[in-house]
């Protein structure tokens, strides 16, 4: 800036004829737009966050103008298009934590073994080949998994366990855990990565055998981010929409096994919004079901954040 | 001695076991989508309307509607991720601003799709008034996007080496000439790929649009911003679960699962192997 004359070459857009003082205000005007612009997009960012926030809570809070939270969150009548509508949501907030549950059931074995095999047991060269695979895995479209569930799982599943229905908790859990394998992994590798080389090393001239160098020492470290990935895994399960909706069976009720047919939060919202009409109380229930949905993923979020972050201070 | 060795072999077994389950299952999926699928497949099939109340015919107006809505997504989300992104590795001024958008990045990032399409019917399609549509669906989208393109983009510029913007500093360039000139520049292959890798995913998202864009049946292809589109995630959802005829419906649903997959795959593939390249062939 105390140079402006050194500056002719840089940027002859300023025009060479305008006198400095010209080309100085000119230069400083583009500046502050530019800086400007990237301003206004870091505030849309956050405009639209809180317009999700802002446009879900206003369609959702009515609902409890008539109807008490108590009721709606813990009991189990969901029976909204009745004469005299019941909004009991229990049992689909139990539908969403039962296949959320059954789904880390099924993924975090599987996730964390593939994490740990891949990151401390196999050579490089299968690292480095299953890091892009496990990446593109995690982008497999989730309507394709609830095809896959629906017309070959679902089908097997009822014959095996000879089922009136193979739409049910066991087929969505598998296919959702399986759907969450790559994001636990690949989350699990990277802690287990960034694990520092001489706690193994220590642990191993100590005479320790490789898998209670994994378990006691190397896990034991990377705690956080495996807990983080976890986390992250819960939340992708609880969000998922197509798979539930396509092959939870969508019984509104609390499941008795796991062969039982349920129907969790986001399959509700997606089944039941084509049939409201805009601003009546089933409307306003399924907005309402998005609010708590919404809640549960933003405190997993914050969680898994405050992991990660005492991670990175460590 | 025996017994630990013993222990350290099966566990390191038990481990190899939980990577080759995974692999296994997903192969079954694969050689079933493919082996399905491809049976649907033909020129025919891509580029031909739907016929006969679904029964038959191709997914030509999908095809096109998923890629319309992508690229609009993209072409919203794109700029508004990089100016973003920017705006936090450059300047971050005022402090607070960066915490919050912070926990708006990763909120966005966590929330779940549907809440997405929620969103986008509530304020794109009713309170703004564009309807079910191109638009809203796209707007959606973009959305849906943005976190991912922001953190790609940050990282891409943070990947910069310090010198090269020192460098430019130095010579007299201002912050705005740096940025353009330099930073975006030497960062743009890795922003690209990985909006591309987005791109994928944004490709085969179907909660977001069910209420905000899509149709299971469409003739014609939009006309406009405002018409409603068929989109190849939708079209697989409404076969399967629409309609009074599963028995010609499924095998045209695994035909429109294996095209979305190939594209969402051979999209992001692509953008995965061009990155590895880059990466190899960097100099700094």
């Amino acid at each position: 800036m105390s140079f402006p004359d050194n500056q002719q070459n840089l940027h002859s857009d300023t025009g060479a004829q305008a006198p400095v003082f010209v080309r100085m205000k000119l230069k400083s005007f583009k500046e502050k737009s530019f800086q400007a612009i990237t301003y206004t997009a870091a505030l849309l960012t956050v405009a639209c966050l809180l317009g999700i926030i802002f446009g879900i809570f206003r369609e959702g809070l009515p609902l409890f103008e008539s109807v008490n939270l108590k009721e709606f969150l813990f009991t189990n009548s969901w029976y909204p298009t009745h004469a005299e509508p019941e909004f009991g949501a229990w049992a689909l907030i139990a539908g969403s934590l039962a296949v959320t549950l059954g789904a880390l059931v099924i993924a975090i074995p599987l996730g964390l073994g593939a994490a740990i095999f891949l990151a401390e047991i196999a050579g490089p060269r299968l690292s480095e080949l299953a890091k892009p695979v496990v990446e593109l895995l995690a982008g497999i479209p989730s309507v394709v998994y609830g095809l896959f569930g629906m017309a070959f799982l679902a089908p097997l599943v009822r014959q095996w366990f000879d089922l009136d229905t193979g739409l049910n908790v066991f087929t969505v859990s598998v296919i959702l855990g399986v759907m969450i394998v790559p994001v636990i992994c690949s989350m699990c590798e990277d802690a287990l990565s960034n694990v520092p080389k001489n706690i193994r090393e220590a642990s191993l001239a100590l005479g320790a055998t490789r898998a209670e160098t994994i378990f006691k020492a190397v896990v034991p470290a990377a705690k956080n981010g495996i807990a983080g990935s976890i986390l992250m895994g819960f939340g992708r399960a609880v969000g998922e929409t197509m798979v539930v909706l396509m092959v939870a069976g969508g019984a509104a009720r609390i499941p008795g096994s796991v062969f039982d047919p349920v129907r969790p939060l986001t399959s509700t919202i997606a089944a039941e919004m084509g049939e409201t009409v805009i601003g009546d109380l089933h409307y306003q229930s399924l907005f309402a079901l998005a609010i708590i949905l919404f809640l549960i993923t933003f405190v997993s979020n914050l969680v898994t954040e405050a992991l990660l972050i005492r991670r990175d201070g460590r | 001695m025996k017994r630990r060795e013993f222990t350290d072999k099966l566990v390191t077994g038990v481990m190899a076991l939980m990577l080759g389950l995974t692999a296994l299952f997903l192969l079954v999926f694969l050689v079933r989508m493919f082996g399905q699928g491809a049976r649907a497949l033909s020129w025919e099939f891509l580029f031909t309307a739907p016929r006969n109340a679904m029964r038959e015919g191709g997914i030509y107006p999908a095809l096109v509607g998923t890629f319309l809505l992508t690229g609009l997504a993209m072409l919203i989300a794109l700029p508004l991720g990089v100016f973003t992104a920017v705006w936090l590795t450059n300047y971050g001024r005022p402090l607070w601003l960066v915490r919050i958008l912070r926990v708006a990045i990763n909120t966005l990032a966590g929330t779940p799709s549907i809440i997405f399409g929620l969103f986008g019917m509530a304020v794109f399609a009713n309170l703004l008034g564009f309807d079910i549509s191109l638009l809203s669906g796209g707007l959606t989208l973009a959305i849906l996007a943005l976190p991912v393109i922001i953190n790609n983009t940050e990282q891409a510029l943070r990947g910069v080496p310090a010198d090269f913007r020192e460098a430019s500093l130095a010579l007299g360039a201002t912050t705005r000439q740096t940025i353009s000139r330099v930073l975006l520049p030497t960062a743009l292959p890795n922003i690209l790929t990985g909006a591309i890798i987005s791109i994928g995913r944004v490709a085969g998202e179907t909660a977001p649009i069910m209420f905000t864009a899509a149709t299971f049946y469409s003739r014609r292809l939009p006309r406009g911003l405002f018409d409603e589109v068929m989109a190849l995630p939708y079209h697989i959802y409404g076969l399967m679960t629409e309609g009074t005829h599963p028995a010609q419906q499924v095998p045209i649903a695994y035909g429109t699962a294996l095209v979305l997959l190939i594209l969402v795959l051979a999209i992001s593939a692509a953008a995965i192997i061009t990155r590895g390249l880059i990466r190899r062939k960097r100099q700094w």
